[in-house]
């Protein structure tokens, strides 16, 4: 597929391309950023909704079942559910497809899986962009599920404009590590599996920690009640959802959140396009060589010569 | 192509067959050779396995049946994917098929059938050697 009928079937939706676009992405293939330029103007119209909590709590029945709450209300979707790779062979076995069978036929329904091949933070390196593609090829809504988070996981929180922390009634040991990282990322908790003994209690329990938490928003999560099972609690999960959309754009957070991303990003890449730049010029050259060389015999510091050289090429550039 | 590019693989289970240990097992063996393996389960139809075969964007296609529903379910996948213009994807069975028949599915483009006793290492062997870079 060239490039050109590639963007042009991303944009018209085609589920071929845009599965294709999401390969390249992935493999980190050199033409991803020329692509994404071009698509860009075209994104930043999806919702995007994160859901993360711990493995088995029902991340991907409830985003099926958000699926079908959320078709009926006439919006199109993408999914993209990350599983880990093995950090020893790089394989991954990647099985949140299961429980997405329902919307197998759904041409409006988009599901991708990712490993994440190397990567912490609970994403793969390329969630990011895979999200920007679905949003380009139209999709209302986006639906990223996580790997089962931790503690460290929360990466969601930087492409996600409401997050969905999941979590089942019981164990009250791990409602001590929500509190230590995940506890400040939700948009909304879920207390799924509420069919199991305990999920009032987890509730009170998660209210409780909220009166207590310190926060600058006006946004107070609620704490939702879900059955995956018989989707019990969706559609109000769902009302949730849209109200945290119309909080983010009626408080100008979601401006600003924007504003903040875009920086975020510019500087991202500028950062990485900088030093591909300076290090092309500096590899190989006789001048780095011998600096490396005099760094490690302790004749010079590293503080220094990066100072000199950087300072040496900034002058290049202005000539 | 970049050198970080993965071996992407669906293992589907077409048909009512619930004879799912062949196939998790592959799975398992695909994955610690390294590839991306999407399991999508029990009772998939045609139709299914190569929707999902697209938005994955696979490289190949792995099916076990021992059900004997072989003949009815694996060329029907075929010409989906012929129809969808994705016959360019490695497509592989297994389970119970006996000989005559997999010179049949041959003839309709399954590129190879592993039958019961099959050392994985051949099945990821196979798979490296022939998976469409
Ligand atoms: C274990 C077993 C069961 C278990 C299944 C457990 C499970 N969750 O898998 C149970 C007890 C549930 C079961 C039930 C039945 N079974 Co049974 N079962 C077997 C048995 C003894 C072994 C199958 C097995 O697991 N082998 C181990 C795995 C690792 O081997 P494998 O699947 O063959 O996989 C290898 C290769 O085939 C290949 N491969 C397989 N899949 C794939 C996929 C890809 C992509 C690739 C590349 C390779 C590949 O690689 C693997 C590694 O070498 C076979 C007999 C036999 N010797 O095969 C009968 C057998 C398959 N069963 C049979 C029957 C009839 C049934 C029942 C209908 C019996 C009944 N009347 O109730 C039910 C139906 C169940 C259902 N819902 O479909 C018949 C099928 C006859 C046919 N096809 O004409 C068999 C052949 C027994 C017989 N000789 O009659 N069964
Ligand atoms: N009892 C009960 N089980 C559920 C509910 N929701 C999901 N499950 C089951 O919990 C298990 C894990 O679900 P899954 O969605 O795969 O969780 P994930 O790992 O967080 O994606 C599956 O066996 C589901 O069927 C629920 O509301 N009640
Ligand atoms: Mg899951």
């Amino acid at each position: 597929m060239s490039e050109d009928k590639l963007i042009e079937g991303v944009l018209s939706g085609k589920r071929r391309a845009l599965a294709r676009l999401i390969s390249l992405i992935e493999d980190e293939d050199s033409s991803v950023s020329r692509i994404l330029a071009k698509l860009y103007r075209h994104t930043g119209k999806a919702h995007i909704i994160g859901v993360t909590g711990p493995p088995g709590s029902g991340k991907s029945t409830l985003v099926t079942r958000l699926t079908t709450e959320l078709r009926s209300r006439g919006l199109t979707i993408g999914i993209i559910c990350v599983d880990p790779s093995s950090p020893f062979t790089g394989g991954a076995l990647l099985g949140d497809r299961i429980r997405m069978q329902e919307h197998a036929l759904d041409k409006e329904v988009f599901v991708r899986s990712m490993g994440t091949r190397g990567h912490l933070g609970g994403l793969a390196r390329s969630t990011s962009d895979a999200v920007r593609a679905v949003d380009a090829a139209g999709k209302d809504i986006v639906l990223v599920e996580t790997v089962g988070a931790g503690q460290s996981e929360v990466e969601v929180v930087e492409i996600a404009h409401t997050v969905l922390v999941t979590d089942v009634p019981g164990s009250g040991d791990d409602i001590q590590a929500i509190k230590a990282g995940i506890m400040e990322i939700a948009d909304i908790f879920v207390v799924n599996k509420a069919d199991l003994p305990g999920a009032d209690k987890k509730v009170t329990e998660i209210n409780a920690m909220l009166d207590i938490a310190p926060t600058s928003d006006k946004w107070r999560p609620p704490v939702m009640k879900t059955n995956g099972r018989t989707g019990e609690g969706i559609s109000e999960l769902v009302d949730e959802i849209q109200e945290h959309m119309a909080y983010l754009k009626s408080s100008g957070v979601l401006e600003h959140k924007g504003l903040q991303r875009s920086k975020d990003e510019l500087e991202q890449i500028m950062e990485y396009k900088l030093t591909r730049e300076l290090m092309t010029k500096l590899q190989g050259t006789p001048e780095f060589d011998q600096a490396i060389k005099r760094i490690a015999r302790r004749d010079v510091d590293p503080y220094t010569i990066a100072e000199r050289l950087i300072t040496k090429f900034l002058a290049s550039c202005r000539e | 192509m970049s050198s970080s590019k993965k071996i992407r693989v669906l293992v589907a289970k077409p048909g009512l067959d619930g004879h799912d240990r062949g196939a998790k097992v592959v799975a398992r063996a695909l994955r610690d050779a390294g590839m991306e393996v999407i399991y999508t389960g029990l009772r998939q139809t045609p139709e299914m396995i190569v929707e999902a075969a697209i938005q994955e964007d696979v490289d190949v296609i792995g099916m076990s049946i021992l059900s004997g529903a072989h003949m009815a379910l694996f060329p029907k996948v075929m010409e989906l994917l012929k129809a969808e213009d994705a016959d360019d994807i490695l497509v592989v069975g297994g389970g119970i098929i006996p000989e005559d028949d997999i010179t049949e599915l041959k003839k309709c483009g399954i590129n190879e059938i592993f039958g019961p006793g099959t050392p994985l290492e051949d099945i990821v062997k196979y798979i490296r050697e022939n998976v469409n870079a």
